[in-house]
């Protein structure tokens, strides 16, 4: 008994430092060497193309209804992770019908990634007929050619990996950034 | 069509892992293999651990029961004291104790239950040295006795079943450490934050909306997270976090990771019992299950969600799209979410919670059958072992003849054991919830009501007592009631399995071989697959019918009405 506490003891801490710090911080230092701008959050001047933000206002594309709902956690940090309502829920019934009225009052034929939440409350991306969706009440507002914003979505869509993997997607902060230099 | 491919892929990489994985998993327990000498011989002399010395199964046991809970009181012990040591960069304070008993326990049972916002709670230290220590540490004891059964089967009346020790360390060093390490770097290519510098502000000029990112070390504990089918993950959100699960390839590679251990086991388990065919046996069993309910589930997603339905705003072409990511999409989500619940890994890559009806009834369900299909780490193979007893045990009474196994005389002992074995789960989740759902602070944790409620609690505790970890989400956990009741649930379903199953490879090791005979029920074959799947399910069907039947069922019955 005593014997395997001693061991259980020193190899614990063995493994604190192979597995906890060395393993970790080894894959920290060659991460940073050949992936320095991903291991550090993708970042662009204006957020990460990873991270979804509140795009608000008939000027810009909209992503998933996420940036409404995120929740303070403590020290004002925000909490991912979705609002969890199953599948018979009422209040889930009423926010997808609240977030239906507000776009169709911006012009925007709703569509089903627009009202539905994400997963991780974050989603930085929609659908390539999520941004088509928005196409016309955008060019309106900003005085563009239709075209011209349509084509400018068209330009931006990523691809199933590898051809099968996932789903056509748009990432929102893209082409926002993208929409700004129209001018 | 894109989901059929992702599948095929699936199965070919698979096919080649279990091949070779797994006869690199027999070489490593076999001591066959030694390239990393240099560390292990110096380790064991630390430990003053002979490698060559064996261990009697109730020594075997001891060992492990002694070092797990001394690995729970160290876990916990860190997560109480994480306020004054470095890498805190939100300034966390210690955990509650409640809260951090139930953590520490989650994750040395390899379930990686969490009642906490990983974000918000843990620091970057914690997250390294407690929690992402215990994945590689969890999986390998699940792994060493998953071998130590196998050895079991192989040896002729040998009075041990190897050393813990040595399983332990060489599981870690030889298995996990290398493919977590190479996996590690994938998920960082992809987009997983791997970094210790705070959280970042940024100022968003185009719309003058600021922003708060979070980041940490997240891809390396990502990768292990998968391989050892942990599933405990660095964001609240878990694997639906574009920090952890960037880009749908690295959905595709945890998918395959938390397979490929399982998986392969099979092949080790042939291999070592000298006859492929008799891992094939199994595997197979495991297979025709997996994939019965994954086509299931990923049909029951592709159906509308109820409540987006009732607003009546939108059509619904892509399926229920509730608490999923644009980048993967409907159908990989579903698929990762059946094989994170089906090898007890528990992590989510989508909101397992706003599943359809019938959705979740097959993540839930597949839980109920007791993590064979293909299970855990290590886990899975001895479970779905206990069940292959069962099944030569009902064989055998079939044709009035004593049972074996692999040349082994399966008699009352065993019989007990193995049954012991597969009915500790049941009867744990069936009591637990039975309390949680009779008393106020069981009935106050879920956020959805009617039958919703019931489903949450009832997945609670299926998933702790299996070791799984996943949850219906809306369930507020972090009480003492769910904190305690929820460790108790993951010890039992953990330890009450693991010392019947260590027990059991003692007996059979003891035991001499009888030649097979005209007589003999053959377990290499088809009909012998058809039987294992046909206990597997009888006995999950029996128990969890009634349950599910006032979760899952009545909400799918319950036609256009909200709760």
């Amino acid at each position: 008994m005593l014997l395997h506490i001693r061991r259980s003891v020193v190899l614990s801490l063995i493994f604190l430092v192979v597995l906890g710090l060395v393993y970790p911080l080894a894959g920290t230092g060659i991460s940073q060497l050949l992936f320095t701008h991903q291991a550090e959050g993708s970042l662009t001047p204006d957020g990460s193309t990873l991270i979804g933000q509140a795009w608000t206002g008939p000027k810009w594309f909209q992503g998933r209804p996420d940036g409404n709902v995120v929740t303070d956690g403590p020290h004002h940090v925000v909490v991912s992770g979705t609002e969890q309502l199953g599948p018979r829920s009422k209040t889930l019934e009423e926010a997808v019908a609240k977030e239906a009225k507000r776009l169709k009052e911006e012009g925007i034929v709703p569509t089903q990634d627009l009202v539905t939440y994400s997963g991780s409350l974050v989603d930085p991306d929609i659908t390539p007929a999520d941004a088509y969706a928005q196409v016309k009440s955008i060019a309106r507002a900003r005085g563009l050619p239709v075209n011209e914003v349509r084509h400018l979505v068209a330009t931006h869509i990523h691809t199933r990996q590898l051809g099968f993997l996932g789903q056509d997607y748009v990432i929102v902060l893209e082409l926002n950034e993208a929409l700004a230099r129209l001018h | 069509m894109s989901l059929f491919w992702t599948i095929a892929v699936l199965v070919v990489l698979l096919g080649l892992t279990w091949r070779f994985l797994g006869s690199y998993i027999a070489a490593i327990y076999q001591g066959r293999v030694h390239y990393l000498e240099w560390i292990e011989r110096p380790l064991y002399r630390a430990l003053a651990v002979d490698p060559e010395a064996e261990q009697t199964w109730q020594r075997y046991a001891g060992a492990l029961i002694v070092f797990s809970g001394v690995a729970i009181l160290l876990t916990y012990l860190i997560q109480r004291i994480q306020g004054s040591l470095p890498w805190n960069p939100l300034h966390l304070g210690a955990v509650g104790p409640a809260l951090s008993w139930n953590t520490a326990v989650s994750f040395v049972t390899n379930t990686n239950w969490q009642n906490y916002a990983g974000e918000s709670t843990m620091s970057y230290l914690t997250q390294m040295v407690a929690l992402t220590v215990q994945q590689f540490v969890s999986a390998a004891v699940g792994i060493a006795v998953a071998i130590a059964l196998i050895r079991g089967f192989s040896r002729k009346g040998s009075p041990t079943i190897g050393n813990f020790w040595v399983d332990l360390v060489r599981g870690v060093l030889y298995l996990l450490l290398p493919i977590a390490f190479f996996a590690g770097l994938i998920y960082v290519g992809q987009g997983a934050v791997q970094t210790l510098a705070g959280p970042v502000t940024i100022h968003d000029a185009l719309t003058g909306y600021t922003q708060v990112i979070l980041r940490g070390p997240v891809g390396f504990m990502e990768a292990i997270k998968e391989l050892g089918t942990n599933g405990g993950g660095f964001f609240n959100a878990n694997g639906s976090h574009p920090f952890e699960d960037p880009t749908a390839l690295t959905n595709f590679l945890s998918i395959f990771l938390m397979l490929s251990i399982p998986v392969a086991l099979t092949y080790t388990f042939g291999k070592m019992v000298g006859g492929i065919r008799q891992g094939v046996a199994v595997l197979m069993a495991m297979a025709i299950i997996f994939a019965g309910w994954t086509a299931f589930t990923v049909y029951a997603e592709s159906r509308p969600n109820p409540a987006v339905a009732a607003a009546h705003v939108v059509p619904q072409p892509q399926g229920n799209t509730e608490g999923k990511e644009v980048r993967f999409g409907v159908p990989l989500t579903t698929l990762y979410n059946v094989v994170s619940t089906q090898t007890s890994t528990g992590s989510v890559s989508g909101a397992n919670d706003s599943f359809t009806p019938m959705g979740g009834f097959g993540l839930m369900s597949g839980m109920m059958l007791g993590e064979v299909t293909p299970g855990g780490d290590g886990s899975g193979l001895y479970t779905i072992l206990l069940f292959a007893i069962i099944t030569v045990f009902i064989g055998g009474l079939m044709i009035g003849r004593t049972p074996e196994y692999l040349g082994k005389k399966i008699q009352s002992r065993e019989v007990k054991l193995a049954a012991l074995g597969v009915l500790v789960m049941p009867i744990v989740v069936l009591v637990m919830t039975g309390i949680a759902v009779s008393v106020h602070a069981g009935r106050v944790a879920p956020t959805n009501s009617g039958p919703h409620a019931f489903s949450e609690i009832l997945y609670a505790f299926t998933s702790q007592t299996n070791n799984n970890g996943s949850a219906f989400a809306g369930l507020s956990g972090n009480t003492p009631f769910y904190n305690v009741m929820g460790s108790i649930a993951m010890l039992l379903g953990r330890f009450a399995i693991i010392v019947p199953v260590l027990a059991l490879a003692g007996a059979l090791a003891a035991k001499s071989v009888v030649p097979a005979g005209l007589g003999t029920f053959r377990t290499d074959t088809p009909l012998f697959t058809g039987l294992l799947i046909g206990v597997i399910l009888i006995v999950g069907g029996l128990t969890f019918f009634p349950a599910v039947s006032l979760g899952p069922i009545v909400e799918q019955l319950s036609h256009g009405r909200l709760f």
